[in-house]
């Protein structure tokens, strides 16, 4: 059986935040006496993942994603409730931890500006007490992966975006984590540059079984990366399970859209019980339950005559837009 | 706390930063201009106090020379280490890349403070050496071991002070954002520190004594070097300074509590 990693139980943060009005009167309010309230930015959570997982954390901008990553990297010492990551608990940020562990942020960076990503590399292996045979070993094996060679040697602020988020991986992957936390890892980059990091952290999971907890608003990201999703909304999980099952819950229609050989055929498609949502000439698109796509598309295929069948997924956004909105759907 | 690795590190974090700023050879150029006209400036303001003078709270112009010159160092340690770094720290704090020196297995106030150095306060450091062997001979002061202990122990401490008292204002950041200010303020008081403590009012030298020490990290080592220190005097600077050292440590980890991260 596999391990959990990470196990979060009642989780809870508050953040004291202070508010003005607008106009130089609230300015001035503001300056003497600061209105302070305590918002709950996370609320009683609870959720477990095992180890080689790789988790996504969906939800809208400040439903609390970044928080949560926080809070298991050890950042933010959470108001109430238990944390537990690879058996720590992290805020106590004890270097046997740290050393398990890394953070990627996609609009923060780590590298020297001034200096080729190299020196930032073995500046972390030295940090990390990594031994230079050791260092170059998998300095050679990462940049292998991650298919940057010239590139480390260029001044990081020579670098395209998407070849310093590749040096910032290499950078922060030098001491072999066991546990990934990326917030944003693809946040800006071109649609090439997303592709191969999402390729790099595929075959970083399958060749280190390390967990990655990433949260991403490119939900290419997440389709093709996480097999679960955890979704929050104002501070709490609204679901936690399978991608998947969480698809088709959202979108539990197909369409399908049938080219018949004679307008003949589609009127008789047209009249045999199955919803149909248009009809131009002899192309016919229907409406199918997920449930039943199967066999109804074999009764079709056997009784029309069929030149052409195409089956519409629901663009993936629209559903995932479905879920920033939406408050629950465990039920 | 493995010292080797500490000291490996620190290896690292003095040749990337002598390489980022090796990057921009015209602005090391100006900066080492700079330190050669500050010192200039500095011993002219200071000859033009003694042009009706001789005496100055009981220094005449050759000791005084000796706090310009411990000065110097200690304006040079500050333009090496303290300014590139401290004042780093409110970026840091500002825009949550703390995150990154928090989340390494490595002491953060040690991995803060000195990750960087401005290579032209090396040369100040240099000047303000030998301005006070320079000292030495027009002051015609003998040197022996026990002397120059106390003088590395005196301006040791010293600098710990300094050290101690900049880091404790930028750590306010955590709870303020934004301490620049406060900051500048000291950086100023620091000039104060280029006169002798006996040339203020009474009421300042106990604000410079008590409040700010300032007074204490130049006054106090050039009386050593003109062996005209008080026992109590050294003691105390020792006490102050280790008081100071942990404070600012104790200060640190109290804060760190309370960062709570830049939002994303």
């Amino acid at each position: 059986m596999i391990k959990n990693i990470i196990e979060v139980k009642n989780l809870s943060k508050s953040f004291d935040i202070s508010s003005r009005k607008q106009g130089l009167k609230g300015t001035l309010k503001h300056f003497f006496k600061r209105e302070i309230k305590s918002i709950k930015v996370i609320k009683n959570i609870n959720f477990e993942i095992k180890e080689g997982e790789i988790i996504g954390f969906l939800g809208a901008n400040g439903a609390g994603k970044t928080t949560i990553l926080k809070m298991l990297c050890g950042l933010i010492y959470p108001s109430e409730g238990t944390i537990s990551v690879s058996g720590y608990f992290p805020f106590r940020r004890k270097d046997n931890f740290l050393k398990n562990i890394t953070l990627v942020m996609g609009q923060k960076q780590q590298l020297i500006w001034d200096l080729p990503p190299i020196e930032s590399v073995y500046l972390n292996s030295s940090i990390y007490e990594i031994n230079q045979f050791e260092a170059e070993k998998r300095i050679r094996k990462l940049s292998d992966m991650l298919e940057i060679e010239d590139e480390l040697y260029i001044p990081v602020r020579k670098l395209s975006l998407g070849q310093r988020m590749k040096s910032e991986l290499l950078a922060a992957l030098i001491h072999n984590p066991k546990i990934l936390f990326l917030d944003e890892p693809t946040l800006g980059l071109d649609i090439n540059a997303q592709r191969n990091l999402r390729k790099f952290l595929k075959a970083y999971n399958e060749e280190t079984n390390a967990t990655i907890c990433m949260t991403s608003h490119y939900m290419k990201d997440i389709t093709s990366l996480c097999k679960r999703v955890i979704c929050v909304h104002n501070g709490s999980i609204s679901y936690d399970g399978k991608l998947d099952k969480l698809l088709k819950k959202l979108s539990p229609i197909k369409e399908v859209l049938i080219i018949c050989r004679s307008e003949k055929n589609a009127n008789e498609l047209m009249n045999s019980g199955f919803t149909v949502k248009q009809k131009i000439k002899n192309e016919i698109t229907l409406k199918i339950e997920n449930s039943s796509i199967t066999t109804s598309l074999k009764t079709i295929l056997n009784k029309y005559d069929i030149e052409d069948l195409y089956i519409n997924e629901p663009p993936v956004d629209e559903i995932i837009g479905k879920i920033l909105r939406k408050k629950e759907y465990n039920d | 706390m493995k010292l080797s690795k500490y000291f490996k590190v620190y290896t690292k974090f003095f040749y990337t930063s002598l390489a980022s700023e090796l990057e921009y050879k015209t602005n090391i150029i100006i900066d080492l201009i700079t330190a050669n006209l500050s010192l200039i400036g500095s011993i002219f303001l200071l000859s033009i106090f003694f042009q009706n003078t001789t005496d100055l709270g009981g220094w005449n112009f050759e000791q005084a020379l000796i706090i310009q010159g411990i000065y110097t160092i200690l304006n040079g340690i500050t333009n090496t280490w303290f300014n590139p770094n401290l004042t780093e720290i409110v970026n840091h704090i500002r825009e949550g890349t703390l995150d990154f020196v928090l989340l390494k297995p490595i002491d953060s106030q040690f991995y803060i403070s000195l990750k960087k150095i401005n290579p032209s306060g090396i040369l100040e450091i240099i000047f303000g050496i030998l301005l006070l062997i320079y000292c030495i001979k027009i002051n015609e002061i003998s040197i022996n071991i026990s002397f120059l202990i106390l003088c590395l122990i005196t301006i040791g401490c010293s600098i710990c002070i300094l050290y101690s008292l900049w880091f404790l204002i930028s750590t306010t950041t955590i709870w303020f954002v934004k301490t620049w200010n406060a900051t500048e303020v000291l950086r100023s008081f620091l000039y104060i520190g280029r006169f002798p403590l006996n040339s203020f009012s009474f009421s300042l030298r106990i604000f410079f004594s008590i409040f700010i020490p300032i007074a204490f990290i130049t006054t106090i080592p050039s009386e050593v070097f003109l062996s005209i220190a008080q026992i109590w005097k050294i003691i105390l600077e020792i006490v102050i300074a280790l008081i100071f050292l942990f404070s600012s440590r104790r200060f640190w980890l109290f804060a760190l509590k309370y960062y709570s991260s830049a939002s994303s």
